[in-house]
C-alpha cells in the first residue's frame, strides 16, 4: 500500500477515536442542563468524563498536527479555509475546558450556574459546527489553483452541511446519554436511559438521511456496508437500551460514530478536499509530504499509537466505577483570608 | 492594518499569553512530583500537605496552558496557510510528535493523578505526576525543535518544482545546534519560573508565620532550584548568544543596537537611537564586554547592524533586513536583567535561610512576593525578543513573514480572531488570577483533611458506591 493511502487511513482513524471519544464528552455537556436538576447531579455528570476529558481531546490535537505533517496542503487549506467555524470551535473549547476545572473552585451558585452554560455551549457549538465542516469536505467547497479556499462563509452552511452538523450533534447526545447510563447509578441513570430512548430515534432519522445522500451522491459501494453498519448499530443501542443492556447499547452508539465516519473518509478517498470548481482540489497525491517524511511518522505512529490506546485504555480501567449522588464529596472551599 | 500586521499581532498575543503557564507547568509539576515523592519516602505529612497545596495551584495553571495550546496547533493553519504549505514537510512532524508522544501522556497522566488518589497505589500515584512531568519537557522538545529550525533552518533542500522545503535529514532537524542551546536555556528558565512562583507563594505565608512547617521546606526546596537553574540559564544564554552571533548576526546587532561594526565592540547598557531608529544618539557603553558576550573573545569583532543589512541585501536581494530595533533592543535587556536578578534573589533568600534562620525583616518577604513575576517578565521578553528580532524572516533566510500568511482569509476575518480571542483571554486571566490568588491564599490543607480515607474493603465490581477522594 502506498505510503500516503496509509496515512490517509490514520487520518480517518485519529479523527474517528476523537468523535468516538470527545462524541461522548460532548453529549454528557449538552445534556448538562437537561439531566443535572441540581449541583449534585451536574456533578455526577461532570465526574464521569472528570478524568478523561482531557485525554480524549488530545486526540483532536494529534489528527491536527498528524494532518500537518502527512498532509500540509491538506491543513493549510481545511484550516484558513473553514476559518470561522475554526475560531469558534477554538473558543468553545477554551471555555469548555477551563469550565471543566474551574467550576467547582468557588462555592457560588451564580459562579457554578456561569460555567455550566460555558460547558452546554462549549459542548453543543463543536459538536454541531465538527459536522458541518465534514460534511462539506466530503461535499466538496470552491478551491482556487492555488488550494486556497475561494468562498465565503454562507458556502459552507448549505442544507447538506447543515444536515450533517445535527447528525454529529444528535449522534453525541445519544453516545453521550448511554455514556451515562452505563457510568450513573439511581435516578440520574434512569433518566439516562429516557433520554437515550428519544435521542436513538431522532439519531436514525437524521443521521439515515443523512448518510444516505452521502452514499447517493458521494458514496462507493463498500459505503453500502459501512453506512449500513452505522445504521445497525443505532439499531442495536435502541434494542439494548430498551433492554437495560447498557455495555450493548453504548458499543452500539460507538460502533454506529466509527462507521459513519467511517463512510465519510470512504466516500472522499482519494480526495482530501475536493473542490467544487473543478480545478484547486486536493487529493492524498498533490496534498501529502514527501516518502522520507511519511516514512518517519509512519513509524512514530506504529511504535506510539498502541502504547498510547494502552494506557488510556487502562485509565477507564481504574475509573471504571459507576458514580451517583452519593459518591460526591460536599462542595469545599478555601477558607475565607483576612 | 494588513492581514500580516493582523496575523502577527494575534501569533505575538497569544503566544506570549500561552508561554506564560507552559514555563510554570514544567518547572512545578516537578516540584509537586518531587514533593510527594518526599512524602512517600519520609512518611511526613508536611510534605503531603504541600503536595496538595501546589498541586492545587499547578491545575489552575495547567488548565490554562492545555486550552490556550489548541489555538497554537491550529493557527498556523488558519493564518499562516503559505507559511504552512511551504515548510509543512519539515514542521508538522514535530508537532504531531509533539502530541502523539507528549500530550497523550501529559493529560492521562494528570487525570489519572487529580482523581486517583484513592484508586491508585501510592507510587503508581506518584509516577504519574512524574511522567506528565516528562511529558512537558518531551513537549518543549519537540515544538522548540520547530521553532529552532525556524531560526536556523537544516536537515532539508528547496525542490525546485513546487518551491517549498523539503525534509532531507530528520535527525539533524532535531539536533539542530540552535535546538541544542534552546532546549536547556528554555527549561532551565522554566525552573526559574516554577521556583519562584513557589518562593513567592511561601513568602507570602511566611511573613504571616502561618503554616510554617510547610512553606519552610518549600520556600528552602525552591530558592534552592531557583539558583540551580537561574545559573543554568545564564550558561546556556551566554552559549545561545554565541550560537545566534553566528547564525543571525543581524539579531545580535539589533540586540545591542550596534549601528557599526567594532573590534573589540563594547555592552551597551543603555542607548537612545534615532527617531528613524539607524544611528545612536546617546549611550552608556562596557568596553569589550559584547565582543566576549557575541565572540567568546574580549577582541573578537561583532558586526553592526548597517554591516549585516548591506551584506544580507547582497545575499537574498533588495530589501530591509533589520528587526525593529528598539524592540529587539529593550526586550534583550529586559530578559538580561532579570536573568540576573533572579539569581541574585534566589541566592540572597538562601544566605537568608541559612542553618534554620527566619528573616524578620517584613521587606525580605515582600520582596519574596515581588519576585515571582521576575520570570513571567523574563520569559515574554525572551521570547518577543527572539522572534521579533528574526524579523522580517519567518524562517531565517528562507520564508519572509509577508509571505508566509494566509492569501485567502480576508483582515476582517482576522480582525474577529484576534479580537475575540483577545478578549476571552483577557477575562480569562482576570478570572484564573483571581482564583490564583484566592488559592494561594488559603493556605495548605490542616493535618486531619489529609489524613488517608479509612480502607479500601470494596475491591469487587459491584455498584456501591463510595464518597470520590475528589471530584470536580
Amino acid at each position: 500500500m502506498e505510503l500516503t493511502t496509509v496515512w490517509f487511513i490514520i487520518i480517518a482513524f485519529l479523527w474517528t477515536s476523537y468523535f468516538f471519544l470527545e462524541g461522548f464528552d460532548f453529549g454528557v455537556g449538552i445534556l448538562l442542563p437537561a439531566l443535572g436538576r441540581d449541583d449534585v447531579e451536574r456533578r455526577v455528570l461532570i465526574n464521569t468524563i472528570g478524568p478523561v476529558w482531557d485525554g480524549n481531546e488530545v486526540w483532536l490535537l494529534v489528527a491536527g498536527g498528524a494532518t500537518f505533517a502527512a498532509f500540509p496542503e491538506w491543513y493549510a487549506t481545511l484550516f484558513s479555509g473553514f476559518y470561522l467555524p475554526l475560531l469558534l470551535i477554538l473558543l468553545a473549547l477554551i471555555v469548555r475546558g477551563v469550565a471543566f476545572e474551574y467550576r467547582g473552585k468557588k462555592d457560588d451558585a451564580r459562579w457554578r450556574s456561569r460555567w455550566d452554560k460555558a460547558i452546554f455551549w462549549g459542548s453543543l457549538l463543536p459538536a454541531f459546527l465538527w459536522g458541518v465542516a465534514f460534511a462539506n469536505i466530503v461535499r466538496g467547497v470552491p478551491l482556487a489553483a492555488d488550494h486556497e479556499y475561494a468562498g465565503t462563509l454562507l458556502d459552507l452552511l448549505n442544507p447538506y452541511a447543515l444536515l450533517g452538523g445535527l447528525t454529529t450533534t444528535i449522534l453525541f447526545v445519544l453516545h453521550g446519554a448511554v455514556f451515562l447510563a452505563l457510568k450513573t447509578s439511581g435516578d440520574i441513570r434512569t433518566q439516562a436511559r429516557r433520554v437515550a430512548t428519544v435521542a436513538v430515534v431522532a439519531a436514525i432519522a437524521a443521521g439515515g438521511s443523512f448518510l444516505l445522500i452521502t452514499q447517493l451522491q458521494h458514496g462507493k459501494p463498500v459505503t453500502w456496508l459501512t453506512a449500513g453498519g452505522a445504521a445497525a448499530g443505532l439499531l442495536v443501542a435502541a434494542v439494548a437500551n430498551r433492554r437495560g443492556r447498557e455495555g450493548w447499547a453504548f458499543i452500539g452508539t460507538g460502533a454506529a460514530i466509527v462507521l459513519a465516519v467511517a463512510t465519510l473518509f470512504t466516500a472522499l478517498f482519494p480526495d482530501v478536499m475536493p473542490s467544487t470548481l473543478g480545478s484547486g482540489g486536493l487529493t492524498t497525491q498533490n496534498a501529502a509530504s514527501t516518502g522520507y517524511t511519511l516514512k518517519i511518522m509512519t513509524w512514530v505512529a506504529v511504535v506510539f499509537t498502541p502504547i498510547v490506546l494502552i494506557y488510556q485504555g487502562w485509565t477507564y480501567w481504574v475509573f471504571r466505577k459507576r458514580i451517583g449522588t452519593s459518591s460526591i464529596p460536599p462542595a469545599k472551599k478555601p477558607e475565607p483570608v483576612p | 492594518m494588513d492581514s500580516v500586521d493582523i496575523a502577527r499581532w494575534q501569533f505575538g498575543i497569544t503566544t506570549v499569553y500561552h508561554f506564560f503557564f507552559v514555563p510554570l507547568t514544567i518547572g512545578l509539576s516537578a516540584l509537586v512530583a518531587g514533593l510527594e515523592t518526599a512524602w512517600i519516602r519520609t512518611g511526613k505529612t508536611k510534605y503531603l500537605r504541600a503536595t496538595k497545596f501546589w498541586g492545587k495551584l499547578f491545575l489552575i495553571n495547567f488548565a490554562m496552558g492545555v486550552v490556550t495550546g489548541i489555538v497554537q496547533e491550529f493557527q498556523f493553519g488558519m493564518n499562516w496557510s503559505d507559511y504552512s504549505r511551504f515548510v509543512g514537510d519539515i514542521f508538522g512532524a514535530p508537532l504531531a510528535i509533539e502530541g502523539l508522544l507528549a500530550f497523550f501522556v501529559e493529560s492521562t497522566f494528570l487525570g489519572l493523578w487529580i482523581f486517583g488518589w484513592d484508586r491508585l497505589p501510592k507510587k503508581l500515584h506518584n509516577a504519574s505526576i512524574w511522567l506528565v512531568h516528562i511529558g512537558t519537557l518531551l513537549s518543549a522538545y519537540f515544538i522548540l525543535a520547530a521553532n529552532s529550525w525556524m531560526q536556523h533552518p537544516v536537515g532539508y533542500r528547496i525542490d525546485h518544482e513546487t518551491g517549498r522545503a523539503v525534509l532531507t535529514d530528520f535527525w539533524a532537524v532535531l539536533t539542530n545546534s540552535t535546538q541544542l542551546v534552546s532546549f536547556p536555556h528554555t527549561i532551565t528558565a522554566a525552573f526559574v519560573t516554577g521556583g519562584l512562583f513557589m518562593a513567592g507563594v511561601s513568602a507570602w505565608h511566611l511573613a504571616r508565620r502561618k503554616n510554617v512547617e510547610v512553606f519552610r521546606p518549600s520556600l528552602k526546596l525552591a530558592l534552592v532550584v531557583t539558583a540551580i537553574a537561574s545559573i543554568g540559564v545564564a550558561i546556556t544564554g551566554d552559549v545561545q548568544g554565541k550560537v545566534m552571533t553566528d547564525q543571525q548576526p543581524m539579531k545580535m546587532a539589533a540586540a545591542e543596537a550596534l549601528y557599526e561594526t567594532e573590534q573589540p565592540a563594547s555592552f551597551s547598557i543603555f542607548t537612545i537611537g534615532t527617531l528613524n531608529g539607524d544611528e545612536e544618539v546617546f549611550g552608556i557603553k562596557v568596553p569589550r564586554v559584547l565582543s566576549f558576550l557575541a565572540t567568546g573573545s574580549f577582541d573578537g569583532e561583532v558586526k553592526g547592524i548597517n554591516d549585516v543589512q548591506a551584506a544580507e541585501q547582497a545575499r537574498y536581494g533588495p530589501g530591509d533586513y533589520r528587526p525593529i530595533i528598539p524592540v529587539a533592543y529593550w526586550n534583550f535587556r529586559i530578559m538580561v536583567g532579570v536573568g540576573a536578578l533572579t539569581a541574585l534573589v534566589s541566592l540572597a533568600g538562601l544566605w537568608l535561610l541559612r542553618r534554620g534562620r527566619m528573616p524578620s525583616s517584613p521587606w525580605v518577604y515582600r520582596i519574596g512576593v515581588l519576585s515571582l513575576s521576575l520570570p513571567f517578565i523574563g520569559n515574554s521578553a525572551g521570547w518577543i525578543f527572539t522572534e521579533m528580532g528574526r524579523q522580517p524572516w519567518s524562517v531565517f533566510g528562507v520564508l519572509k513573514t509577508s509571505a508566509s500568511v494566509s492569501p485567502g482569509v480576508t483582515p476582517t476575518s482576522m480582525l474577529i480572531s484576534v479580537i475575540s480571542l483577545t478578549t476571552l483571554y483577557g477575562i480569562l486571566m482576570v478570572i484564573e488570577a483571581g482564583l490564583m490568588i484566592r488559592y494561594a491564599k488559603a493556605g495548605p490543607p490542616s493535618e486531619d483533611e489529609v489524613l488517608p480515607p479509612p480502607a479500601d474493603d470494596d475491591d469487587s465490581d459491584s455498584d456501591s458506591e463510595r464518597s470520590l477522594a475528589f471530584a470536580y
